[in-house]
C-alpha cells in the first residue's frame, strides 16, 4: 500500500469516528474537541489532494476561530460538567432511520455513476494564482463574490453584535410638551 | 262588442284612484304632523272630488257617449304597459269603462264618502284619526283600480292591494289581540284562495296567450272561441281555470268554505265594516264573475253551475246562522254572506243576451241597492254601539224613544232588506228570485225560503234593538252628532229610492238594453212570505216573551248548531292544528332542524376537528420540522431518481 | 498523485460525514451542539467539492473558490447563530432546543 492510501485511511477513519463522537457524546466540552479534531483531519486531508492554500484556511478559521468560539459560547451558556439526560429513544431511533435511508440511497447512487475524467492537465496551484482570480474581472475571475462575501462578513458582524448586546438602557419618561 | 274609440276623451278617469293614492301617501307620510282634523278634511274632500268625478263619468257614460248603434262599449280610457317581460308577456295598467265598471265607480265613491263624513263624528278623538283615514283612501284606491282593471292581471295586483288595505284596518285597533287574529285570520284564508285565484289566471291566460279582459271576453277571442281541446276528468281547461279563477272570488266574497274570517272581520271599526265588508270589497268576488261573465257562459257553463250552487248554499247557510247570533254587527256580517250568496246565484242562473241575460242584470241591480242599504245598517249599528257602548242585542231595547233618526233609517234598511214593495231591495230581490224562477225551480225554492228567513232575522234585530224592555244605561243613551246621521239619511233615500232605476237599460250582458216587467206569480209570493217572517218577529221579539227561549230549548240541536257557526271553524283549526301541523309542518321542521341544519353544523366540526388534529404539526419544535424535512428529501429524491420512469 | 484511491471514495466519506451531521441535527437537545452538527455538514460538502475538482476538473478553480467562500459563510454564519443562542439564553435560562417552543399553535 502507498503512504497516499495509509494516510487517507487514517484521515478517514478519524473523520469518521470522531464526528459519530460528536454527536453521540453526552459532555458538550468534549463534544467541541471531539470536532476541533475532526476539522484538524480535514485540513489533513485537503493537503492530501494538494488544496494547501485551503487546508491552511480550514485550520485557521475553522480550527482556531470557528472551535473557539463554540468553546466560549459553552462556557457562557451552561455548567461544563453538566451531564445530560438520556435522550428520547423514539427521536434517536427515527432519526437513525431516516439518516441511515438517506446513506445508503446517496451512496448507491454514487456508486451507480460514471464519473468521467478529463484528459487535461492539472494546472498548478500557487499563491499568485489564486490572488489574481480573486481579483480578476475576466472570465475565471472571481472579484465580485469576492465583495459580495466582503459585505456579508461586515454585515454578520454587525448582526452579532447588536443581537446579543444587553438592552438598551430604559428611557426615561419623557416630559409632554404642553403647549 | 267592438272596441272604439268614444268621441269623449275619457282619459282624465284616470285621475280617480289617483286622488285617493295621493292623499294615501300625503296622510301616511305627513299625517302625524297634521291636525286631525285637517287629516280627516283632506281625505273627506280628496273623495268628495272623485264622487263628483265619478257621477259626471257616468253622465258621460250612459248617456252622452257610451253608445254605438243600441249597445254599451266597453272604453279603453287609458292603457300603459307596465312590465314587459316577454313580446307577448306583459302587464298593464289602465282603465276600462263598461257598464258594471262606471256602475261601480258610483257604487264605491258614493259609499265611500258617506264613510268618510260618517268617519269624521265616529273616529274623532281616537288615536291614529290619522292612519284611519289614510287607510280608507289606500282602500279606495285600490278598490277602485280593481274596477276599472283593464286586463286580469292588473285585477289580482288591486285584489291583493285590496286585501292588504282590509288587513290593516280590520287589525286598526292594533293592541287588540283579538283585532290582530282576526286580521290575520282574514289575511290568511284570502290570501289562501288567491292562489286558486292565480293558478285559474295562469292556465286562462296560458291557454289564451292574452290577459286583457276585451280580448278574453270578446265571443270570437281566444277563450271562447279557441276553447276545447284539451280536456282534463271530462270538464275543459277552460272550464277548469274558470273554477280556480272562481276559488278567488269564494274567498273574497265570503262565500262557503272560505267565509270563515268575514264574522270576525268585524273587529275593526264599524265604519271599516260598512265599506269593506259589507258595500264593496266582498262584492269584488261578483265583479269578477260579473267581468268574465262571456268566457263562464260560453266557454264554462259547468263553472257557472258551481258559482250558482255555492251561492245558493251560502245564503242559506248564513241565513240559518244569523237567527241566533246575538251581536248585532256579526248578524249584519251574516246578512252580508246571505245577499252575496244571492247575488252569486243570480250570476249563476243567467244566461247571456236579452231577456236571457237577466240573471246578470237582477246581480248587478242588487248589488247597487245591497251597498246603499248594507252600509246604513252598518252606520246604523255603529251609531247605535256609539251610544250604547255594547255590541250585544242582550244590553239594548226600547231604544226607538232615544235614537230617533237613527231609528226610522234603520227600519226603512230592514223594510228594504226584507224586500217589501215600493222600496228598492223588491225590485233587485224580485228580479233574482224570476231569473231563478225559469232556470232552477230547485235553487229558486231555497232562495225563496231564505227570503222568508232573511225577513225573520233582520226584524228580531230590529226588534230586539229598538221595541221590547229598556235595559240600564249608564247614561241617557243621546243620538248621534250630525256628520253620523246626515250619511244615514242620505244612504236612506238612497235605498229607498233607486228601485226605480232602470236597471235594464243601462247594465245588461250584453250591452243592449231589454224590457222587463214584473212577474205576478213570484213578485206577490215574495211579499207574502217576507211579510209572514216580519209578523214572526214582531210577535217573538217586540215584546218580552219567554217563547224564544222556549223555542230554543226545544230545538235544542238545531239552536246550538246554528248559534255555534256550524263549528266550521273549529273543524278547520283541527285540519290545521292536528293534521296538516302535526303530521306535515312538524315532520318538515324536524327535518329541517336535524339534518339540513345537521349537516351544515357538521361540516363545520368535521373542519374544527381537523384543525385541531392538524395543529400539532406546528410544534415549535425546531428537530421535528427538520426531521420531516430530511424523510421528505429522502422520499423524493428516491421517487424522482428510481421510481419515475 | 491520488492514483490509488478512487473518487469514490472521497464520496462515501463525505456522504457518511453529512449523514452523521444530520443525525446530529435531528437528536441533539443542546443547541450549540446542533450548530456543531451544521458544522459537520458544511465540511462534508467542502470535501465533495474538492474531490470533484481535485479529480474531474484538475485544470480549473472552481471547487477551491468555492470551498472558500462556503467557510467564510459558514464562519459568519456560526457567529450570528451564537448571538441568538445567548440571546435565547438570556431570555429562557436554557438552551435546550425542547424548551425554545413558543412558535406554535
Amino acid at each position: 500500500m502507498t503512504t497516499n492510501q495509509i494516510m487517507f485511511i487514517l484521515f478517514s477513519a478519524m473523520i469518521i469516528v470522531f464526528s459519530i463522537l460528536t454527536v453521540t457524546s453526552q459532555k458538550i466540552l468534549r463534544a467541541a474537541v471531539y470536532l476541533l479534531f475532526v476539522l484538524v483531519s480535514t485540513a489533513g486531508l485537503y493537503f492530501m489532494l494538494n488544496f494547501q492554500f485551503l487546508a491552511a484556511v480550514q485550520l485557521t478559521l475553522y480550527a482556531g476561530g470557528i472551535v473557539v468560539l463554540i468553546i466560549f459560547s459553552i462556557l457562557l451558556t451552561s455548567h461544563i460538567d453538566h451531564k445530560f439526560e438520556s435522550l428520547g429513544w423514539k427521536k434517536s431511533l427515527f432519526s437513525a432511520l431516516a439518516v441511515i435511508s438517506g446513506a445508503i440511497l446517496s451512496i448507491v447512487t454514487i456508486l451507480d455513476y460514471k464519473f468521467s475524467a478529463t484528459t487535461e492537465a492539472a494546472k498548478e496551484i500557487d499563491m499568485r494564482l489564486i490572488g489574481n482570480s480573486l481579483l480578476s474581472v475576466e472570465k475565471d475571475g472571481y472579484v465580485l463574490p469576492f465583495e459580495v462575501i466582503s459585505i456579508l462578513l461586515l454585515a454578520a458582524m454587525i448582526a452579532a453584535i447588536v443581537i446579543a448586546k444587553k438592552g438598551a438602557p430604559k428611557k426615561l419618561e419623557s416630559q409632554t410638551l404642553k403647549q | 262588442m267592438e272596441i272604439q274609440q268614444s268621441m269623449i276623451n275619457f282619459s282624465y278617469t284616470a285621475w280617480i284612484p289617483l286622488i285617493p293614492f295621493l292623499i294615501f301617501i300625503l296622510l301616511g307620510l305627513a299625517g302625524n304632523k297634521l291636525k286631525p282634523r285637517l287629516s280627516g278634511l283632506i281625505g273627506t274632500s280628496g273623495l268628495a272630488v272623485i264622487t263628483v268625478l265619478s257621477y259626471v263619468t257616468a253622465w258621460l257614460y250612459f248617456f252622452e257617449g257610451g253608445k254605438v248603434g243600441d249597445t254599451y262599449q266597453k272604453i279603453t280610457a287609458i292603457n300603459t304597459t307596465w312590465l314587459q317581460f316577454t313580446e307577448n308577456l306583459h302587464v298593464d295598467l289602465g282603465v276600462l269603462l263598461d257598464p258594471i265598471s262606471v256602475m261601480m265607480l258610483i257604487v264605491i265613491t258614493t259609499v265611500s264618502l258617506m264613510v268618510h263624513i260618517y268617519s269624521l263624528g265616529y273616529m274623532k278623538g281616537e288615536k291614529g284619526f290619522e292612519r284611519f283615514f289614510a287607510f280608507l283612501s289606500l282602500f279606495s284606491f285600490s278598490m277602485l283600480g280593481l274596477v276599472l282593471a283593464t286586463n286580469i292581471f292588473q285585477m289580482y295586483i288591486f285584489w291583493e292591494l285590496v286585501g292588504v288595505s282590509s288587513y290593516l284596518l280590520i287589525g286598526f285597533y292594533y293592541q287588540r289581540p283579538s283585532a290582530v287574529r282576526a286580521a290575520k285570520k282574514a289575511f290568511i284564508v284570502t290570501r289562501f284562495a288567491d292562489l286558486g285565484f292565480l293558478i285559474g289566471i295562469l292556465l286562462l291566460s296560458f291557454n289564451t296567450k292574452t290577459f286583457d279582459f276585451i280580448t278574453l271576453t270578446s265571443t270570437d277571442g281566444p277563450a271562447i272561441a279557441g276553447s276545447g281541446g284539451i280536456t282534463f276528468m271530462g270538464l275543459s281547461v277552460i272550464t277548469w281555470s274558470m273554477i280556480f279563477v272562481y276559488m278567488g272570488g269564494v274567498g273574497k266574497s265570503a262565500m262557503f268554505p272560505f267565509h270563515i274570517w268575514l264574522p270576525d272581520a268585524m273587529e275593526g271599526p264599524t265604519p271599516v265594516s260598512a265599506l269593506i265588508h259589507a258595500a264593496t270589497m266582498v262584492v269584488a268576488g261578483v265583479y269578477l264573475v260579473a267581468r268574465m261573465f262571456p268566457i263562464y257562459v260560453f266557454a264554462a257553463p259547468a263553472a257557472l253551475e258551481v258559482v250558482s250552487y255555492v251561492g245558493a248554499f251560502s245564503s242559506l247557510f248564513a241565513a240559518v246562522i244569523a237567527c241566533t247570533q246575538t251581536d248585532i254587527k256579526r248578524v249584519l256580517a251574516y246578512s252580508t254572506m246571505s245577499q252575496i250568496g244571492y247575488m252569486m246565484f243570480a250570476l249563476g242562473v243567467s244566461g247571456y243576451g236579452g231577456h236571457e241575460g237577466l240573471g246578470f242584470m237582477a246581480s248587478m241591480f242588487h248589488l247597487f241597492t245591497h251597498s246603499m242599504f248594507k252600509a246604513l245598517l252598518f252606520l246604523g249599528a255603529g251609531a247605535i254601539i256609539h251610544s250604547v257602548h255594547s255590541n250585544y242585542m242582550t244590553d239594548m231595547g226600547g231604544l226607538r224613544k232615544y235614537l230617533p233618526i237613527t231609528h226610522i233609517t234603520f227600519l226603512i234598511a230592514c223594510l228594504t232588506i226584507a224586500g217589501i214593495p215600493p222600496l228598492s231591495g223588491f225590485f233587485s230581490k224580485d228580479e233574482i228570485l224570476a231569473a231563478a224562477f225559469h232556470h232552477n225551480k230547485i235553487l229558486f225554492a231555497v232562495e225563496y225560503a231564505v227570503a222568508g228567513i232573511t225577513a225573520f232575522y233582520m226584524f228580531r234585530l230590529y226588534f230586539n234593538i229598538f221595541w221590547g224592555e229598556e235595559r240600564h244605561y249608564h247614561h241617557t243613551p243621546h243620538e248621534a252628532p250630525a256628520t253620523m246621521t246626515i250619511p244615514l239619511i242620505i244612504l236612506a233615500i238612497g235605498a229607498a229610492f233607486s228601485g226605480l232605476i232602470p236597471f235594464n237599460e243601462f247594465v245588461t250582458s250584453d250591452g243592449k238594453a231589454f224590457e222587463t216587467e214584473i212577474e205576478w206569480i213570484v213578485a206577490v209570493p215574495s211579499v207574502l212570505i217576507a211579510l209572514a217572517g216580519i209578523t214572526a218577529a214582531f210577535v217573538l221579539y217586540s215584546k218580552k216573551s219567554l217563547v224564544p227561549d222556549r223555542l230554543a230549548a226545544t230545538f235544542k240541536y238545531a239552536y246550538k248548531w246554528s248559534y255555534n257557526k256550524f263549528y266550521i271553524d273549529e273543524l278547520y283549526l283541527f285540519v290545521t292544528k292536528k293534521i296538516i301541523f302535526r303530521y306535515i309542518s312538524e315532520p318538515v321542521a324536524w327535518f329541517d332542524r336535524h339534518i339540513v341544519d345537521a349537516t351544515m353544523n357538521s361540516i363545520a366540526t368535521v373542519t374544527q376537528f381537523a384543525s385541531f388534529r392538524i395543529r400539532r404539526f406546528q410544534s415549535g419544535q425546531l428537530q421535528k420540522y427538520a426531521f420531516v424535512f430530511v424523510t421528505g428529501i429522502v422520499l423524493l429524491a428516491l421517487i424522482f431518481i428510481y421510481l419515475w420512469k | 498523485m491520488n492514483a490509488g484511491i478512487p473518487l469514490n471514495y472521497f464520496l462515501i466519506l463525505a456522504t457518511i460525514m453529512f449523514f452523521v451531521g444530520v443525525y446530529g441535527f435531528l437528536t441533539r437537545r443542546n443547541l450549540i451542539t446542533i450548530l456543531m452538527s451544521v458544522e459537520l455538514i458544511l465540511n462534508s460538502v467542502n470535501i465533495n467539492f474538492l474531490a470533484f475538482n481535485r479529480y474531474l476538473f484538475p485544470h480549473k478553480l472552481e471547487g477551491l473558490f468555492f470551498s472558500l467562500f462556503v467557510i467564510a459563510v459558514a464562519a459568519s454564519e456560526a457567529a450570528v447563530a451564537i448571538a441568538i443562542i445567548i440571546n435565547i439564553y438570556r431570555r429562557f435560562t436554557t438552551i435546550n432546543v425542547e424548551d425554545v417552543n413558543v412558535m406554535k399553535f
